[in-house]
């Protein structure tokens, strides 16, 4: 009996983990700062294969993961800094820059690295409860995604560096009148989103096949998770995770992951339906 | 980059070679057309590459040796990357607007089943050159690929006389996926085994927490994973990281997505398959071919079935095309009723069967050890692909355009 408590638990983890991992990075740059980054999980996937190619050098895989997550924040400054900050009044043009960014990305890493990478391998280590038995990274994600959790709510809404963040992405000219450097924040605001991002990557490496479009399979999750986040971002996210990750994993148990993946995605939309103050209203406020 | 670039030389050579022929002053014809439809970006490119690599091997083999009768082969590549289409929108071009004298290609069964609707409105033969879950019965296809007769009908009795009865399934969700299972259900049951369980995964699902415990719940002798893709592969490394430790059964792992050298040992451990082709082969024959496509294709990770089979679709149009003295499907198709459309490929001899246009094999069924050694467990000869004429298939008397499955068989007439 045990045994069912436990993997029911670890199911909901499971889920839970990767929802908040691939969608923490996006609350703050979408979100927050209303930027719609279709490259997102190109950032995830820099993460990825920067820590297969350290750990390859001989790099730790925790020291790694660190530095890749650390590669894929300064990328994100740079873009910000090249790119995005030339489209924060124009959300919807930001997405398609961001888009074609993720297009050259992908293709480039495709003809420079080539299709496929050889992978590293999860970290030994598994347990038995049970007649089941259970990965011990998996428990590891899981325990990331709430260290995650809780780092973003502290430097957001504890830190004076937060306050002003949250100021600026309220309103960017009165922020700028009271002496905040707004170009600033912004550039560093969304060096964390993307560092979150390759964080997400660097993290679940071990665990996956890596190619060049690996970002793919986490970016619909993304997307979704932030949106039914609603209003509250920082506040928003986690419940909105739970309740997910949940649905998903109560349906992928009874039912298999088709109908796990069309449940979740249903769900969505009657949120969205009834709980209207998600994608559209974001777009609206950056518009203005 | 570099793909297209020796692309790039590919049609500069085929160009020279014309010149040549040209003021060699013989009567000289224009270059056969080749049109050739394969991933080399998206989420199967890693598949897709060595199928365009050994389609450019071939092309550049037979035109240093003279061409086809005489003429060159101009070989025109588009990448539909992934999208069924473009699949059809990159068919329609090359069929209607470059009027290639043969149409290649296509990976996933989805894609084949977009371009065969298209094909069938022309006159252009089209070579499929996956393995494939089988049952395609139209005239204007030759299949190249190994069909369940010759991978499921070997393996699964294999596998259930070795490691026991129960099965559990684990499929993607599209055609491929759903009619292979098909298979097993049918081969099963007439061993007497179970499926004790079977889970279809949509395309892109990367995370397996919740399949891995299925499958410990129901409790298999062994898996048979026809996963597909590189996101759903992402299964065995979660599979090993939880200690699921079970042997597993397929007729796409090892030799088609070479698993074995994506991933870190032992995560294929005990993996087995049934296979026409697998670089591990090493016979003199094989050994050659391997020869000359690393000297072309260093960065090769892995020769996989698909490309092997790819390079082997241009010797065998060479083959018809010769025997026939035309490039018209129907006169090809003349020589294939003979039951006399043979090339010696790498693995072996391998002929056209006349009545459903697939290609007879030498099968051998492998397995995968601890460290991702590939041992031949069973030579199994050469294998007919015998059960679409069995079922009523007779291409030579009818083209039925079809795709049949155990459980959809052709009406009785």
């Amino acid at each position: 009996m045990s045994a069912e408590v436990f993997s029911v638990f670890y199911q909901f983890a499971d889920v839970f983990a990767f929802l908040i991992l691939s969608a923490a990075g996006l609350a703050i740059v979408f979100g927050m700062m209303g930027v719609i980054n279709m490259a997102h999980g190109e950032f995830i996937m820099c993460g990825a294969y920067v820590t297969v190619g350290l750990v390859n050098l001989g790099v730790p895989l925790a020291i790694a993961q660190m530095l890749a997550a650390l590669t894929a924040g300064l990328i994100g400054v740079l873009v910000e800094f090249l790119v995005v900050r030339r489209f924060y009044k124009r959300p919807l043009d930001s997405l398609l820059a961001t888009w074609g960014l993720s297009l050259i990305v992908t293709q480039s890493m495709l003809l420079i690295v080539g299709s496929a990478v050889r992978g590293i391998g999860t970290p030994e280590g598994s347990f038995a409860i049970g007649g089941y038995s259970f990965s011990t990274y998996r428990l590891v994600l899981f325990g990331c995604a709430v260290a995650v959790l809780g780092g973003l709510y502290i430097i957001f809404m504890k830190t004076r560096f937060g306050v002003i963040a949250r100021a600026t992405m309220q309103n960017a000219a009165m922020a700028k009148a009271l002496g905040a450097r707004t170009g600033r924040i912004y550039a560093i605001s969304f060096g964390i989103g993307t560092g979150l991002a390759g964080l997400c990557g660097a993290l679940y490496a071990p665990t996956m096949t890596l190619i060049p479009t690996m970002g793919a399979t986490f970016v619909v999750e993304s997307f979704v998770t932030v949106v039914i986040g609603g209003a509250n971002v920082l506040l928003g996210t986690a419940p909105a995770a739970v309740f997910l990750a949940m649905i998903r994993m109560a349906l992928n148990a009874s039912y298999g992951q088709i109908i796990g993946q069309i449940g979740m995605l249903v769900a969505v939309i009657l949120i969205i339906r009834v709980l209207p103050e998600g994608l559209s209203s974001v777009l609206v406020r950056r518009g203005r | 980059m570099t793909s297209r670039r020796k692309l790039g030389m590919v049609l500069l050579g085929a160009m020279l070679g014309t010149a040549a022929a040209i003021s060699v002053a013989q009567g000289a014809e224009p270059p056969l057309k080749v049109g050739l439809l394969e991933d080399v970006s998206g989420d199967l490119a890693f598949m897709g590459m060595p199928k365009l690599h050994g389609s450019q091997l071939a092309v550049e083999e037979i035109n240093k040796s003279g061409g086809i009768m005489g003429r060159q082969i101009e070989l025109i590549h588009l990448d539909p990357q992934g999208d069924n289409a473009r699949y059809q929108e990159f068919g329609r071009r090359l069929l209607n607007r470059d009027k290639v004298d043969v149409l290649i290609g296509g990976i996933t069964s989805a894609s084949r089943e977009a371009l065969r609707p298209i094909v069938d409105r022309t006159s252009t033969p089209y070579f499929y050159t996956n393995q494939y879950e089988g049952g395609v019965c139209d005239a204007s296809m030759i299949s190249m690929g190994a069909v369940p007769e010759q991978q499921f009908s070997t393996l699964i009795p294999w596998m259930v006389e070795k490691f026991g009865k129960k099965v559990y399934v684990i499929a993607a969700d599209y055609n491929f996926g759903q009619i292979s299972a098909e298979w097993n259900r049918k081969i099963l049951k007439d061993l007497g085994g179970e499926v004790v369980g079977e889970e279809f995964i949509p395309l892109g699902v990367s995370q397996f927490a919740q399949t891995i415990q299925n499958i410990q719940k129901s409790k298999p002798d062994w898996l048979l994973t026809i996963n597909v893709g590189a996101a759903q592969d992402s299964f065995f490394e979660q599979a090993a990281a939880a200690n699921l430790n079970l042997p597993m059964g397929s007729s796409i792992k090892v030799m088609l997505g070479f698993e074995h050298k994506r991933f870190k040992p032992p995560a294929l451990n005990n993996m087995h398959a049934t296979a026409n082709w697998f670089e591990e082969i090493d016979t003199p024959e094989a050994t050659e071919f391997k020869k000359r496509w690393h000297a072309k294709f260093p960065d090769e990770l892995y020769i996989n079935d698909m490309g092997y089979n790819a390079y082997n679709a241009l010797y065998m149009y060479k083959a018809l095309v010769e025997k026939a003295k035309s490039t018209k499907l129907d006169n090809m198709r003349k020589v294939i009723a003979t039951g006399d459309a043979c090339i010696d490929a790498p693995e072996g001899k391998v002929c056209i069967d006349p009545k459903s246009q697939h290609t007879s094999h030498r099968m051998r069924l492998i397995s995968v050890g601890p460290k991702h050694e590939v041992t031949v467990e069973k030579d199994y000869g050469t294998i007919q692909p015998y059960w679409l004429g069995e079922i009523g298939c007779d291409l030579t008397k009818k083209n039925d355009k079809d795709q049949y499955t155990p459980s959809h068989l052709p009406k009785k007439s």
